[in-house]
């Protein structure tokens, strides 16, 4: 009974949300108060109709009711709470339920929250929000339902894929959807805009809150899905430039430059069209993802279903909106005027310089995700881009980006002084330069060019703690000055000074654990010990263990460092109960140096008591999921400064405003 | 700067790093692609020693020796023709015998395939699609989803 409300609700939501892609739309254009009215309640009552079917999923996951074709299909009793929830998300109708339910938690913040904004363009956005819950919702109802019965009901579940079973995985698709689907926003305010065929600062200062938002939920999501695919994937890897890794991560880019742009538009009226058309973009990326991942085009563990029709229907959503919207964009760009002129020495330069570099870097992930493709269409030919295509072609765009972002935020708007720049960043240069010097010194292995790749991300992180200390006028001020000054900063600027330190940490990270990791394999039988980055560890012998919903062989390792105790380290490879898969679970022993890594392999037939072992120790890999939590929280910093909050501007203190903010 | 020289400079800058960009992507595109072939197309297609491409196939059943070490030996087959490999690491989880493998490397004089990857799939369900549509045009494809005990 439950099921059918659920059901019911999703078909009422809707009907709800047909009204509001049309109703709010049309009185925008009769100007029609009473019509315009229509979209922030008709927003809401679509959330409230949503929550209810996703609930009503949930409930028949958490009490297992398998005569839910879905249930059936990725559940099973045994499994604990948390996974039987997350379970709802971990399929493909389950997850465009959520992805859904993201779209309705957007469009009715922007109802709730954007009571200040013009009536017929928060009209426009709402219908336009509206319109893409319609073509999802239809999609759910005609190709994926998730409340579809099955009679008999079957006595259990078939169950979730093990790996599956893992409390990042359980966080990362909901991050994730709420980054896809958060760019919805910008993508409604863009449209919005080209359909009043107006755009200004004040645009940009809307959309800015919502596109940060979603960014950081991006950022979050993908990091999460980084972390998992590095303990639980047992190669010691973190980011293998899948096609599905690269579906999340084109969208991140675009919206990073999106982020960026969005400032110079807000500060100076420049950069107008390019910054609508990226908001397109940024949100065509989007929907691409899903398409990739979702069609079975790509075949990986998030591709949950092979279904040609599924594939079909979404491909139609991908070209209605992404083709009408830059038709839209086509036929209305003419009537954006231009805005400021400005220098190519200028904060503005600067920040074009980001947006090119970030787009050129997320056009040529494009090229080597969809390239296998395309060549398999026409000469048949089955290829893999791997690792080494987007090293050679990312890497080298990066470059640039890192070495120029210090100097950013040190740039006068309109016209700045690259030398003025450069000298308040003396500091951190020589701070660089003694890091950079100290690596050589200490470290005789690894790539001769990776000390510089520590330097860079060393100089972005100087860079950023120089700006605030520049700012605050510290050094050249009396403390106490210096000190007032600091807390007198606006938010937003603390906001990227945290942000652009994150990047720089992830820098270092990622330099130092490509660099100078270690990988040792080998066979271990009980007694036998080995070293591997100064650590020795002995192997104890493996032991049969018994868990909720799984058996498992635990290997213990003993660790010691010159000689003192460490730790033990127990890697695990289970055996699931349903589906009966094995997993590898890595035993991971965590220190400011790195993480010593150690996965159990396959009990070696001709050895007795000997094991495949896989040992790794992955220096500073810490820094790159952390320097992704110090990006999240910036934006975070940058979300909570008052005048980011959406309101109606005061162009003129704004333009009085004595430090602008990122 | 007149506004003109301003849009020139932008232009400039942006046709710059297209074409570098563009450059960078043909470069590595000749570089660091991997050709992907069944044991028929190796035998078929004659490809030299030393060019690295990707094996793909069914483990053959019975085929599974371990040497030395962390040595492995296996043969991978689409069921006409079927290629030794040497592989020297740990193995994924899901590698069994008669259950679809990629793996990379190349071919030493002998025609033994020297492998130094063999890819982890992520479900028992999943059939690479490459391996899966080269045993679709052998006929012998059947969809792989019954759990087989393990034999390692």
């Amino acid at each position: 009974m439950i099921v059918e409300t659920g059901h019911f609700a999703l078909v009422l939501a809707l009907a709800v949300a047909v009204l509001q892609a049309i109703l709010p739309a049309w009185g925008a254009h009769v100007r029609d108060e009473r019509l315009m009215a229509v979209g922030p309640p008709a927003a809401v009552t679509q959330l409230v109709l949503v929550v209810g079917a996703f609930l009503a999923l949930t409930y028949a996951y958490v009490v297992s009711d398998f005569s839910v074709e879905n249930v059936y299909l990725n559940s099973h009793s045994a499994k604990p709470l948390l996974y039987r929830i997350s379970g709802v998300w971990g399929n493909h109708e389950g997850s465009m339920l959520l992805w859904v339910l993201m779209l309705a938690l957007f469009g009715a913040a922007v109802a709730v929250f954007g009571h200040r904004l013009p009536q017929t363009l928060r009209a426009n956005v709402l219908a336009v929000q509206g319109a893409v819950a319609v073509a999802f919702m239809l999609f759910i109802l005609l190709t994926s339902n998730p409340f579809s019965r099955l009679a008999p009901a079957p006595a259990e579940g078939l169950g979730l894929n093990p790996i599956l079973q893992d409390p990042a995985l359980a966080f990362h698709p909901p991050f994730l959807y709420a980054g896809y689907v958060g760019f919805s926003i910008a993508f409604a305010f863009a449209i919005a805009a080209l359909i009043e065929g107006r755009v200004d600062a004040a645009w940009a200062r809307w959309v800015r809150p919502w596109t940060l938002a979603a960014w950081m939920m991006l950022t979050l999501g993908i990091s999460m899905g980084s972390w998992w695919a590095y303990y639980e994937l047992g190669w010691g890897g973190w980011w293998f430039w899948d096609p599905v890794e690269n579906a999340s991560f084109m969208p991140w880019l675009a919206g990073t430059a999106l982020l960026h742009s969005a400032v110079v538009m807000e500060k100076r009226e420049a950069l107008k069209i390019w910054t609508v058309l990226l908001a397109i973009l940024t949100f065509s990326l989007s929907l691409m993802g899903a398409f990739l991942v979702r069609s079975g085009v790509l075949t990986s563990v998030h591709a949950f279903a092979v279904d040609p029709a599924r594939g079909v229907f979404i491909l139609g959503i991908l070209v209605l909106f992404i083709g009408g919207a830059l038709a839209l964009f086509a036929l209305r760009v003419g009537e954006l005027r231009q805005g400021g002129l400005f220098a190519p020495i200028s904060r503005e330069g600067s920040l074009v310089l980001n947006n090119l570099l970030l787009t050129t870097a997320c056009a040529t992930v494009l090229v080597g995700t969809l390239y296998p493709l395309a060549l398999e269409a026409l000469t048949g030919d089955k290829i893999s881009v791997g690792s080494p295509y987007f090293n050679m072609t990312f890497g080298p765009l990066m470059l640039p980006l890192l070495v120029a972002l210090p100097f950013g935020p040190f740039l006068a708007w309109k016209r700045g002084d690259l030398v003025a720049a450069a000298q308040r960043l003396w500091l951190a240069a020589v701070t660089t330069l003694l890091v950079t010097m100290a690596v050589y010194a200490v470290v005789h292995r690894g790539p001769w060019l990776a000390p510089l790749g520590i330097a860079l991300g060393v100089w972005v992180m100087t860079g950023s703690l120089a700006e605030l200390a520049s700012r605050s006028k510290l050094g050249q001020a009396p403390l106490p000055e210096s000190w007032r000054r600091l807390k007198g900063l606006p938010r937003s600027a603390f906001g990227t000074a945290v942000a652009h330190f994150g990047v720089g940490m992830m820098v270092v990270g990622i330099i130092g654990t490509s660099a100078y990791q270690s990988e040792r394999i080998l066979v271990m039988k009980p007694g036998d010990q080995a070293e591997i980055a100064g650590y020795t560890l002995t192997f104890k012998g493996a032991a049969p263990q018994r868990g909720p919903n799984y058996r498992e062989e635990v290997g213990v390792f003993e660790v010691t460092r010159h000689g003192q105790p460490v730790t033990s380290l127990m890697p695990s490879k289970r055996l699931y109960d349903a589906p009966p898969q094995p997993t590898t679970e890595a035993g991971i022993h965590v220190s400011w140096r790195g993480d010593l890594y150690a996965v159990l392999g396959d009990a070696q037939s001709n050895t007795e008591g000997g094991y495949a072992v896989r040992l790794y120790f992955n220096p500073l890999v810490r820094l790159i999921w952390l320097g992704a939590v110090v990006m999240f929280l910036g934006g975070l910093l940058s979300l909570s400064d008052r005048r980011l909050r959406v309101g109606a501007p005061k162009r003129a203190r704004m333009q009085t405003s004595p430090m602008p903010a990122e | 700067m007149s506004r003109k020289q301003r849009r020139a400079v932008l232009i400039l800058a942006c046709v710059g790093l297209l074409g570098l960009a563009s450059l960078l992507v043909l470069f590595a595109l000749r570089d660091s692609i991997v050709f992907f072939h069944t044991p028929s197309d190796v035998v078929e297609k004659g490809i030299e020693a030393g060019q690295r491409f990707r094996l793909g196939g069914l483990v053959a059943e019975g085929s599974v020796r371990r040497g030395e070490g962390s040595l492995v030996e296996f043969a991978v087959t689409d069921t006409v023709k079927t290629i030794n490999v040497v592989y020297e690491g740990v193995l994924p989880d899901l590698f069994r015998e008669g259950q679809g493998v990629v793996t990379e490397g190349r071919l030493d004089g002998s025609g033994k395939f020297l492998a130094d990857t063999v890819l982890a799939k992520h479900d028992e369900n999943y059939m690479p699609p490459e391996v899966a549509d080269a045993l679709k045009e052998k006929g012998v494809w059947q969809h792989m989803g019954k759990p087989q005990p393990a034999t390692n």
